[in-house]
């Protein structure tokens, strides 16, 4: 459910990422302005509270296999979604810090997809309408396990769409919503229970706690329009300034303007970096009889166009000998790429022991 | 259980290794948090069938561990957790990926393993530093850092409680959780009914821990915020370091160094 860095565009990555960073400032402002200052060693706790309720397990009864509490919905239903949105976004941060879950770019969708539909959609427009102003067991029950479903179904399908327009992976959107939707149903359906039986708990042993989470009005007249809005606004802003910043490839966001600036200045090797590299190489090759022009000509060894080319990989006919010689930077780079790997690792190991020589190291 | 228990073990661990006094350690948080940033933006920023020049890349975070003087067999095996989710979406791309892109011979290897091996090199270079950021800054500095970037102070407010009470919490459910397993052999009584009290009585126990703390502040005067001592400060070493690896990143970026490098030893200059 993790939405992660490897699979994300940076147009897409920044875009969520400014979108939730406003998001968090609004609601710091508001529970600055609006919230006594009890919450704030509550919102603390609690989110402390939905790591050590993860470590607690039961067994689901048909399968055999586990299930544990997640977090947005019942934060919502205890702080209310200003306070509970915070909250989430802080687990994610520990999370995304300590548990590799996701990474730094990814933590704007995560904070987005696990935080922002629990407690700003399936919260006010599904729990609180079903439980009413009178809640009982029953209705707690059926108000847990709808919104949880929905509100994992919404964040699901929000992975869908990033990682789909990221254009990272080759999954194909209806593939990939086919599959996610239905396990998220599962999840979905496993955390509404868990969050029904622990909510259930609360309200039997303290009404008061769910009471007052209850009556805390919302703040302002529109709040979910207001952060929609505000959302809206910074991600547009934000995901067209990249892709301007970016993309000078018409079809979307397989953008890069570097790579386009890299190969002008391979096929342009009278000047710069090349025109001495190139000098340099006469010198130090040490694999120069090892010609794929020839090789190509021939069909055997390397023959096809380079990885990196897209549009020479549709249109491979077009361009004949552009594919020959990509096929050849393609390999230089492999061998190139290996190298630099080595040389980085070499680096690595010198400084290690240069390190462990000089007293200032890691020695206290 | 015993995974998330050598979780929490782990995460005190890499907590720890920001006690180091390294050079790296010792710069002011906010030059890393910069500079991880940057890598990782310049890192993401290529498009799917791109992997050579990625390896320039790690050269990052190998000469960080060294300098830091972090253990590199910890770091490599918390990296080796990758995020599953990335891996259960990147194996469909050699399955849907099938045009051949580069052939050896007989072999042709397809656009799939290709952008399969990409997302890999982006997990591990992504993820490592940010495990690494951790490691030379620890949490707190980084909160703070972020704070002195721009984040509302409630929400530093909310991390750094957060991640003060996650040790204490995540104690008190282990042991929970332990003695609820003692008492039911043969896995009886593990069921939703046991886990809902429990896990209802674990957020009573917080909810009156979060009142008492919150007595004992305003004892002490809590205001809303939190007044950290910071010794840092954002000196000639620390705009140094984030200048020249932000120059490196978007040098790598621009000039496929992979293969320049390739070309250099291959004679094969177009």
């Amino acid at each position: 459910m993790h939405m992660a860095d490897a699979l994300l565009s940076p147009a897409v990555g920044g875009a969520m990422w400014a979108a939730s960073a406003g998001t968090i400032a609004y609601c710091s402002g508001k529970v600055r302005k609006d919230i006594d200052d009890s919450k704030i060693p509550l919102m603390g706790v609690l989110g402390a509270f939905i790591f050590a309720a993860q470590m607690i397990n039961f067994t689901i009864p048909v399968t055999g296999s586990s299930g544990h509490l997640g977090g947005g919905l019942i934060l919502a239903i205890l702080l209310g979604p200003y306070a509970a949105f915070l909250t989430i976004a802080s687990v994610l941060v520990v999370q995304a810090l300590f548990f590799a879950d996701g990474g730094l770019l990814a933590l704007g969708c995560n904070i987005f997809n696990l935080g922002f539909f629990p407690a700003f959609i399936a919260y006010p427009f599904i729990y609180k309408k079903i439980i009413g102003n009178q809640p009982t067991t029953g209705r707690i029950s059926a108000a847990s396990l709808f919104a949880a479903i929905a509100g994992l179904q919404m964040g699901a399908f929000c992975v869908v769409l990033e990682t789909t327009s990221s254009g990272i992976s080759s999954l194909p959107f209806t593939t990939f919503a086919a599959m996610m939707q239905p396990i998220h149903l599962a999840i979905g359906i496993i955390e509404g229970i868990v969050t029904a039986s622990v909510v259930s708990f609360v309200y039997k042993a303290r009404p008061e706690i769910m009471q007052s989470a209850l009556e805390s009005r919302p703040i302002g007249i529109h709040p979910v329009r207001n952060i929609l809005l505000a959302f809206l606004a910074m991600a547009v802003v934000t995901g067209g300034a990249f892709s301007w910043f970016v993309s000078t490839n018409p079809d979307g966001l397989e953008w890069s303007i570097t790579k386009v600036t890299g190969h002008e200045a391979l096929n342009g090797p009278e000047q710069g970096v090349h025109a001495t590299l190139k000098a340099l190489q006469e010198k130090i090759a040490f694999l120069p009889d090892y010609s794929f022009r020839k090789t190509a000509e021939a069909a055997k060894g390397v023959s096809i166009p380079e990885a990196t080319q897209e549009h020479q990989k549709t249109h491979p006919e077009q361009n004949p000998k552009a594919s020959q010689s990509s096929a050849e930077t393609s390999i230089a780079g492999l061998a190139g790429g290996t190298i630099t790997l080595g040389l980085a690792f070499l680096i690595g190991y010198i400084l290690k022991r240069r390190n462990q020589r000089t007293p200032h190291g890691f020695n206290t | 259980m015993a995974s998330i228990h050598s979780a929490v073990l782990d995460l005190k661990s890499l907590d720890l290794l920001a006690n180091g006094n390294s050079t790296i350690h010792r710069l002011d948080a906010r030059a890393k948090v910069l500079v991880t940033l940057v890598f990782i933006l310049c890192v993401v920023s290529y498009s799917r069938y791109e992997l050579t020049p990625l390896f320039p890349f790690f050269i990052f975070p190998v000469v960080m561990i060294s300098l830091a003087g972090l253990p590199t067999l910890f770091i490599l095996k918390k990296i080796t957790l990758l995020c599953p989710f990335v891996l259960a979406v990147g194996i469909f791309n050699p399955v849907f990926d099938r045009e051949i892109l580069i052939q050896f011979g007989h072999f042709g290897i397809s656009g799939g393993w290709i952008s399969f091996a990409s997302i890999l090199t982006r997990s591990v270079l992504t993820v490592g530093t940010a495990f690494i950021l951790v490691g030379v800054t620890g949490f707190t500095a980084v909160c703070q850092a972020l704070e002195s970037l721009g984040m509302p102070k409630v929400f530093a407010v909310q991390l750094l409680f957060l991640y003060r009470y996650i040790f204490v919490l995540t104690e008190e459910s282990g042991r929970a959780s332990r003695a609820r397993e003692l008492r039911s052999c043969g896995k009886k009584g593990q069921g939703i009914h046991s886990f809902g009290s429990m896990v209802g009585h674990l957020l009573l126990r917080t909810w009156q821990r979060a009142e008492r703390i919150h007595t004992a502040m305003l004892a002490r005067g809590f205001t809303g915020e939190f007044h950290a001592n910071r010794l840092s400060r954002f000196g000639v070493s620390e705009v140094r370091f984030v200048l020249a690896w932000s120059s490196f990143f978007i040098f790598l970026r621009l000039q496929n160094v992979s293969q320049l490098l390739g070309s250099l030893v291959t004679g094969l200059f177009p």
